[in-house]
C-alpha cells in the first residue's frame, strides 16, 4: 500500500482501527480532537463493528469504554491532558481492578502550553496512578505503538497509556497503512464482583498484583529503552530523552555530526522504568542529560547522581523543549560551543473571535450593560472574550458557574453585590456545567449566566453538542434542549434571545438583574443562541450586508479598540477606522458601536 | 536532498492548506515529509507557523537559523518569525508594499480572482517560479488536485498559476499601466 502522509491523530486513529478497537470514546480538547474525528473519518476500514462517540465528557468517555473492555472487546477513550483530570477518578480504581479486552487511554499533552489552562504531565499522572504509558517520538511511532499497546493491555489486564505531545499530534509524516485486524469476539462480560466491585476488602490484594504486573510489564523487551551506541569518543556519558523531544535531538546531533559519537538512549515506555535499565546506568555511566517533556519523570526514577535535566536545573522546567532549548542544553553538557543567543520569542498577533461571531456581540452587550460587573468565563472560544473587557476569569471546564456563585457569597456577607455576568458556552454546559448550576440555585446565588449557544463545539473544530440531536457521524440521535434542563435545574428566568439583536439582548440582561436581585429571585439564565460563524450554513443562512464606514468617522477608535472585530481596523494615516473587506463577513453587529454612526450597512449585491 | 520550510501567516489565511500541498508534493516524489502545525486557540486570528522539513529528518521543529525558504502570508510576523531562517534563506513574502524579500501581492491577485484567500497559492506558485522550493510546478498542481474539494480545484489551480506567471493576470497589467 502507498504511504500516506498522516497527522500524528490520524496515525493513532489508523493504529486503532488496524487493531481491531470496537468502543472508541472521547471528549475534544487540543491537540487530542483530530484523533476520534479520523476515527470517524475511516470508521468504513474497520472489520468488526465499531461505536464511536463524542462523550459528554473525558469521566463518561473513559467508562463506557472501560465497560467495553470488561466484556473483552478493545476499546479506546481519547482526550487532552486536563481532560484526564475530569476522568481521573474511574482511571484510578482501573489501575487496581484492571481490564479484560485491550483498553487504551489516549492521553495528549500540551508542552508549552499552546493551547491548554496547564502543562501537565500525563507520565507523572500515571507514576502516581501506576499506569504503564507509552511516549511515541514520531507519529509514525504512535501508530505503531497502538497495537502494542493493546496487546500488553490484554497479556497483562491493565489500562494502557500512549501520551503524545502536541508535536505528535499535529504533526504529518509518511505512514504506511496496514490492514485492519479482526479478532471476531462477541460480548462476554464475566461476572466478578471482588474485582468488578471490589470493596475494601478486596483491594489490598489487588493492589498487589497490580504492583506485581507492573514489576513484570518494567521488563517488556518490546518497550525496552532503545540504545543508539556511541564510539567511545564520550565514554562513561549519555543522552536519555523520551518523546518528540527524542527526534529534536536526533536532528541535533546530526547537525553537529555527532550522531553515533555518544550513547543515546530512547525511553519508549517512560513509567514503569525497568530497574536493571535503572542499574545499568548507574553501573556504566558517570553524566547524563536527560531530556523529557514536562516534569523529570524519567530522571526522579533514575536517582542517577551524575544525571542532569529538570532537577538539576541545566535543562528549564517550564516550557516546550523546542530543537533550540535541547541545542543550548548539550552544548552546556557536553561542553560545545553555544548556540548563537535565541532571540526572544514575539508573540506576533494575538487571536481573536472570528469576525461575524456571535460571542463578541453577547459580550460587547453585557459590557455595556454592566461596565462595572465580575465577569466569570470557562474554557472554548469565548474565553477570547477577554479582548472586551468581558471575562474576568478562565479556569477550568464549567468553572465559572461554580466561581460566580462563589463571588456571590463573598460579596454577600459584606453587602453590595456586583452584577456577576457568567459565560459559558453550550458543549461546556453539558461537559460540567449542569451540576454546578443546580448547585448555584439551591444556595440562592443570585446570579446571571450566559449560555453561548452556537450550536456546537466550535474551538475545537465544530463536535456535535447534546441539544442539536447528532452524533459522531452525523447520524441523527435523540437532543437534549437546553430550556427544560435549565428549569429542571431550578432555574425560574429562562430567555432566549439572538445576540445580534443588541437592543433585546440587553433589555433581557437587565430583566436578569432585575430578576436576580428580587426579594423571590434567584439565578437568572439568558440563552444567547446563533450558530458558530464558521459553520457554512449560518454564513449562507443570514444577510450579508456590505459594511463601510462613512467620513462621519470621527476616529475614536472605540469599534477598534471596545469591540475588537479583525475586519475593522485604522486607517492610520487619516486617522479613521476602516472596514477591511477581505476579512468582514457583513454580519453588521458593529454598527451600533459607533457613537456618531459612521458605520452603515447596506445591501450587498 | 533536505529542505526545511516556514509557512507563517494568521489563522484563516490559509497556512495549513498550503503546508499541506508542499507536503504532499514531497510525498509524491517519494521522500519523507515531517511537517509541524498550529491548531487551536491561535487558529482565532492568531499567529500561526507550520514548518515543512523534507529528506531525513526525525523532529518536525526547525531550529533558529536553520529553515531554508519562508513563505510569509502576513508581512507583520516577519520580526516573529524571521530569526528561523538562514542567513541565506529565502524569504517570499504577501506584501503589496515594497521591502525585505521577494515579494507578490498575493492577496490582491487573490481578490481579483474573487476570493482572498486563495493568497496562500499565489504565494506558492511564485516560489516554485522562483525556484525557492524543492518540488516542481507539476507536483504541486497534482497535489493541490489531490488536497482540494473537487468544486475548488480549478479556482485553487488558478490561483496557483496566476503566482507561477505574476504578469500575465490583468492586475499585474492594470499596475503597469498606471506606472
Amino acid at each position: 500500500m502507498n504511504k500516506k502522509l498522516l497527522m500524528g491523530n490520524e496515525a493513532i486513529a489508523q493504529g486503532l482501527i488496524e487493531a481491531g478497537c470496537q468502543l472508541a470514546t472521547a471528549y475534544p480538547g487540543t491537540p487530542s480532537t483530530e484523533v476520534l474525528q479520523a476515527v470517524i473519518d475511516n470508521r468504513d476500514e474497520a472489520v468488526d463493528p465499531l461505536h464511536i462517540e463524542w462523550s459528554v465528557n473525558e469521566k463518561v468517555a473513559f467508562e463506557v469504554a472501560l465497560a467495553g473492555s470488561y466484556t473483552g472487546k478493545r476499546a479506546a477513550t481519547v482526550m487532552k491532558q486536563v481532560g484526564l483530570n475530569v476522568a481521573a477518578d474511574p482511571f484510578m480504581r482501573t489501575a487496581y481492578l484492571g481490564v479484560k479486552g485491550g483498553m487504551l487511554t489516549i492521553v495528549a499533552d500540551d508542552p508549552g502550553p499552546h493551547s491548554s489552562q496547564n502543562e501537565q504531565d500525563t507520565r507523572l499522572f500515571c507514576l502516581q496512578g501506576r499506569v504503564p504509558i507509552l511516549d511515541p517520538a514520531s507519529p509514525a511511532e504512535a501508530r505503531q505503538l497502538v497495537p502494542l499497546a493493546f496487546e500488553l493491555s490484554e497479556k497483562y489486564e491493565l489500562n494502557m497509556v500512549l501520551r503524545p505531545t502536541t508535536r505528535i499530534c499535529h504533526s504529518r509524516q509518511n505512514v504506511v497503512p496496514a490492514q485492519p485486524e479482526t479478532h471476531g469476539r462477541t460480548a462476554d462480560f464475566q461476572r466478578d464482583p471482588t474485582r468488578w466491585a471490589a470493596t475494601p476488602a478486596f483491594l489490598p490484594a489487588l493492589h498487589r498484583k497490580l504492583n506485581e504486573k507492573l514489576a513484570q510489564i518494567a521488563r517488556e523487551p518490546a518497550v525496552q529503552p532503545r540504545l543508539i551506541a556511541g564510539n567511545g569518543s564520550k565514554p562513561r556519558t549519555a543522552l536519555v530523552a523520551s518523546g518528540i523531544v527524542y527526534g529534536h535531538l536526533v536532528d541535533l546531533l546530526t547537525d553537529l555530526d555527532l550522531h553515533g559519537k555518544v550513547d543515546l538512549f530512547q525511553v519508549v515506555m517512560p513509567y514503569p522504568l525497568n530497574p536493571e535499565f535503572i542499574a545499568r546506568l548507574q553501573a556504566d555511566y558517570d553524566r547524563l542529560l536527560i531530556l523529557e517533556e514536562t516534569y523529570p519523570v524519567i530522571e526522579l526514577q533514575l536517582g542517577h547522581p551524575g544525571a542532569v535535566g529538570k532537577q538539576s536545573g541545566l535543562v528549564p522546567r517550564e516550557g516546550e523543549l523546542t530543537p533550540d532549548v535541547v541545542h543550548q542544553a548539550l552544548a552546556l553538557f557536553l561542553g560545545l560551543e553555544p548556540p548563537a543567543e535565541s532571540p526572544a520569542e514575539r508573540r506576533g498577533q494575538r487571536p481573536s473571535l472570528c469576525p461575524g461571531c456571535p460571542h463578541r456581540a453577547a459580550f460587547y452587550s453585557i459590557k455595556q450593560t454592566f461596565p462595572q460587573g465580575i465577569f466569570p468565563s470557562d474554557i472554548g472560544c469565548y474565553t477570547l472574550g477577554m479582548n472586551l473587557g468581558a471575562v474576568n476569569t478562565v479556569h477550568c471546564m464549567g468553572a465559572c458557574i461554580s466561581q460566580g456563585a462563589g463571588f456571590y457569597q463573598a460579596y454577600l456577607q459584606d453587602g453590595e453585590v456586583p452584577p456577576i455576568v457568567v459565560t459559558i458556552g453550550d458543549s461546556t454546559f453539558f461537559h460540567s456545567g449542569i451540576p454546578a448550576l443546580i448547585n448555584a440555585v439551591i444556595q440562592q446565588a443570585r446570579i446571571i449566566v450566559v449560555i453561548l449557544d452556537n450550536a456546537t463545539t466550535a474551538m475545537t473544530g465544530g463536535q456535535p453538542v447534546p441539544h442539536m440531536g447528532v452524533a459522531a457521524g452525523g447520524a441523527a440521535t435523540r437532543a437534549v434542549a437546553i430550556e427544560p434542563l435549565v428549569k429542571a435545574c431550578g432555574v425560574d428566568f429562562v430567555e432566549v434571545c439572538d445576540p445580534y439583536d443588541q437592543q433585546r439582548f440587553m433589555t433581557l440582561l437587565r430583566q436578569a438583574d432585575q430578576h436576580a436581585r428580587s426579594p423571590e429571585g434567584g439565578v437568572a439564565v439568558l440563552i444567547s443562541r446563533h450558530g458558530c460563524i464558521m459553520e457554512p450554513a449560518v454564513r449562507q443562512g443570514q444577510t450579508r450586508w456590505k459594511v463601510s464606514i462613512d467620513e462621519r468617522c470621527v476616529g475614536c477608535r472605540k469599534c477598534v479598540d471596545a469591540f475588537e472585530c479583525p475586519a475593522l481596523k485604522m486607517d492610520d494615516q487619516n486617522s479613521v477606522a476602516v472596514v477591511d473587506q477581505d476579512r468582514c463577513v457583513g454580519c453588521g453587529t458593529c454598527l451600533p458601536v459607533c457613537p456618531v454612526a459612521a458605520i452603515v450597512k447596506e445591501e450587498s449585491r | 536532498m533536505k529542505q526545511q520550510i516556514i509557512v507563517s501567516g494568521i489563522g484563516g489565511q490559509g497556512v495549513l492548506f498550503l503546508t499541506r500541498v508542499v507536503a504532499q508534493a514531497g510525498v509524491l516524489r517519494g521522500l519523507p515529509v515531517l511537517t509541524a502545525e498550529t491548531h487551536g486557540m491561535a487558529q482565532r486570528g492568531g499567529t500561526v507557523l507550520s514548518t515543512i522539513k523534507v529528506g531525513n529528518f526525525a523532529s518536525p521543529l526547525i531550529r533558529t537559523g536553520q529553515a531554508d525558504v519562508g513563505l510569509l502570508l502576513w508581512e507583520a510576523n516577519l520580526s516573529v518569525h524571521r530569526p528561523l531562517l538562514k542567513e541565506n534563506g529565502r524569504l517570499l513574502i504577501n506584501a503589496a508594499q515594497d521591502g525585505e524579500g521577494e515579494r507578490i501581492d498575493a492577496a490582491g491577485l487573490a481578490r481579483d480572482l474573487g476570493n482572498a484567500v486563495l493568497a496562500n497559492l499565489v504565494l506558492l506558485g511564485l516560489a516554485v517560479h522562483k525556484q525557492a522550493l524543492f518540488c516542481l510546478a507539476e507536483e504541486c498542481e497534482a497535489a493541490i488536485r489531490e488536497l482540494a474539494p473537487a468544486r475548488f480545484v480549478d479556482q485553487n489551480l488558478a490561483a496557483f498559476r496566476l503566482g507561477l506567471d505574476p504578469c500575465h493576470s490583468s492586475h499585474c497589467q492594470e499596475l503597469a499601466e498606471r506606472e
